[in-house]
């Protein structure tokens, strides 16, 4: 699965890092780390993170029905 | 510009070619398709891989946490695109709206969308940045290199540049206990986009965290071992430090030259472009089917007096991208205007630090929220008596309400008192920004000689 947090929007509430603490952790007292590709397992947790982030900061890509149809066609690249 | 039947045509059955497959590019083909665009949309991208994100690059991949392939950028919905990665495009043609290739192939375009970015600027002495332990960090595969030299424990790295990625690259030296040397031409560090009152927190910040740092000097030269590895650099100061490493972030070059005698307006500066991301051409008329996103793009901004800004802002690119993509399948009047406020992020040191604004236009700063010493504050940017800016290190969520300000073009200084106001805060100073007519980076090429068979050119990086 892939994530990223737009930065811009992030103000540090750390709710992320409670909720998926795999995935998310505080750098300092609001620096954001995260892993942008992290494993499946922590799928539950990065969805709750997503959900909870006050700030609507965390974009999370499915893998659901929606993304069977790319890669249809030349796509060697997505 | 297209009459309505014609553009229901594009919209249904046209081509559209985006020239860059990253942050923009990617955001660009979203917004198409989520608009309605239903034709063949092809995205062209001179790096082998799918669009992923930079930021992490500088921060956590740099540190070890996280693999540099692992910052491929989330969808947010299919784009059904024809993918042309691992290829450069090579040359425009305007008049038969065809993009050339690196690789012999053309595309041809009803819409263009240029979204070529930025890379990094080179060590400028080719021999001296060929050597073994130079890198520049701008790419996934820079990324990669580079955390993979610093993991097996330089003796020493050299930051060259003080900037914001220079910052980064030291401040994740330090957290991997790897002695650092960093070198700025400036009076501090970010002393270019924060001006100087800011960069005497971010030099503190250094020096709290065992950076030798040196400013007010410029490298003057990079020296090779035997086997061509980095083993020592000289400063213009006389100075010199033995490393294994060095790291030139001296910023960055936009990607135009493969639009060179295409006739559209752009240079080394970017593409200029219309507040709705149309490009210019060189006679400064309104390209129509050509538009533009992200770092390449020059547009005028009415919040600050219509300057042209470009801005290599990752939350600039997402919102450029997709003005531009609405723009390109809607009619002139559905045209919508790009006004981001400029908004950027660093982490160095710990510490979170934001921007909201054009820092570099202000002429005086205050600190309207606690103290420079504590490294947590808030500061408003004046010009001309507005507030132009702000800058927050670790109270980010001060800047909303500063971007308002800005938006409103509230006087400055504040007229309002502010919780958490010091003595230190209760009247502005200068910003401390350099001196625009002087030259910050790159080196001075100064040409001697008395006739022109007699004529050399010589590098002068002091």
């Amino acid at each position: 699965m892939k994530v990223v947090v737009d930065l811009n929007r992030c103000q540090g509430y750390a709710q992320c890092a409670f909720l998926a603490p795999d995935v998310f952790a505080m750098h300092g007292e609001e620096a954001l780390l995260y892993d942008g590709q992290p494993d499946d397992t922590w799928r539950l947790d990065v969805l709750r993170a997503e959900a909870a982030c006050p700030v609507k900061a965390i974009t999370v890509e499915g893998t659901g029905a929606m993304w069977a149809t790319e890669g249809a066609g030349v796509s060697d690249g997505g | 510009m297209a009459v309505d039947g014609s553009l229901e045509r594009l919209r249904r059955e046209g081509r559209i070619v985006v020239v860059g497959a990253s942050l923009a590019g990617l955001r660009a083909a979203e917004t198409l398709r989520e608009e309605g665009f239903t034709g063949t949309l092809t995205m062209i991208g001179d790096e082998p891989y799918e669009p992923y994100d930079r930021p992490p690059l500088s921060k956590q991949v740099l540190l070890g946490r996280v693999p540099a392939d692992h910052t491929a950028l989330p969808r947010r919905r299919a784009i059904e695109a024809q993918w042309r990665l691992g290829v450069a495009a090579t040359g425009l043609d305007l008049s038969a709206k065809r993009v050339a290739l690196a690789d012999g192939t053309s595309v041809e375009y009803d819409r263009l969308l240029i979204a070529t970015g930025v890379r990094s600027r080179p060590w400028p002495n080719e021999l001296e940045a060929g050597l073994d332990g130079v890198f520049v960090l701008r790419t996934r595969d820079d990324a990669t290199r580079l955390r993979h030299r610093l993991k097996a424990g330089p003796s020493r790295v050299l930051v060259i540049g003080a900037g914001f990625t220079g910052s980064e690259i030291a401040s994740v030296c330090r957290e991997r206990d790897l002695p650092v040397t960093v070198a700025e031409r400036g009076p501090t560090p970010l002393s270019g986009a924060l001006g100087s009152v800011i960069g005497d927190v971010a030099a503190q910040l250094h020096h709290q965290h065992g950076v030798d740092l040196r400013c007010g000097v410029m490298v003057t030269g990079l020296e090779g071992d035997g086997a061509g590895r980095l083993r020592r650099a000289h400063f213009s100061d006389g100075g010199t430090v033995d490393a294994e490493v060095a790291v030139v972030a001296l910023g960055a070059t936009r990607n135009t030259e493969w639009l060179a005698g295409s006739g559209l307006a752009a240079g080394p500066r970017g593409i200029a472009c219309d507040a709705g991301c149309r490009a210019f051409d060189v006679r400064g008329i309104v390209a129509d089917d050509v538009f533009v996103a992200g770092d390449v793009a020059r547009s005028p901004h009415p919040l600050f007096g219509y300057q042209f800004l470009s801005l290599e802002h990752w939350g600039n690119a997402v919102a450029q991208a997709a003005v531009a993509a609405h723009n390109m399948i809607c009619r002139g009047e559905e045209r919508r205007p790009h006004l981001w406020t400029p908004y950027f992020w660093s982490a160095q040191f710990g510490v979170n630090i934001k921007s909201v604004g054009v820092p570099n236009m202000a002429d005086q700063i205050i600190v309207s929220q606690g103290s420079l010493g504590e490294h947590r504050f808030t500061a408003a940017y004046g010009y001309q008596g507005r507030v132009i800016a702000a800058v927050t290190f670790d109270q980010a969520k001060w800047l909303e309400f500063h971007q308002r300000q800005i938006e409103q073009a509230a006087p400055f200084p504040p007229p309002f008192t502010t919780v958490d106001r010091r003595a230190e805060g209760m009247r502005p100073v200068p910003a401390g920004f350099p001196d625009p007519s002087v030259p910050t980076h790159g080196p001075q090429v100064t040409v001697s000689g008395h006739s022109p068979t007699d004529q050399r050119v010589t590098f002068t990086p002091a």
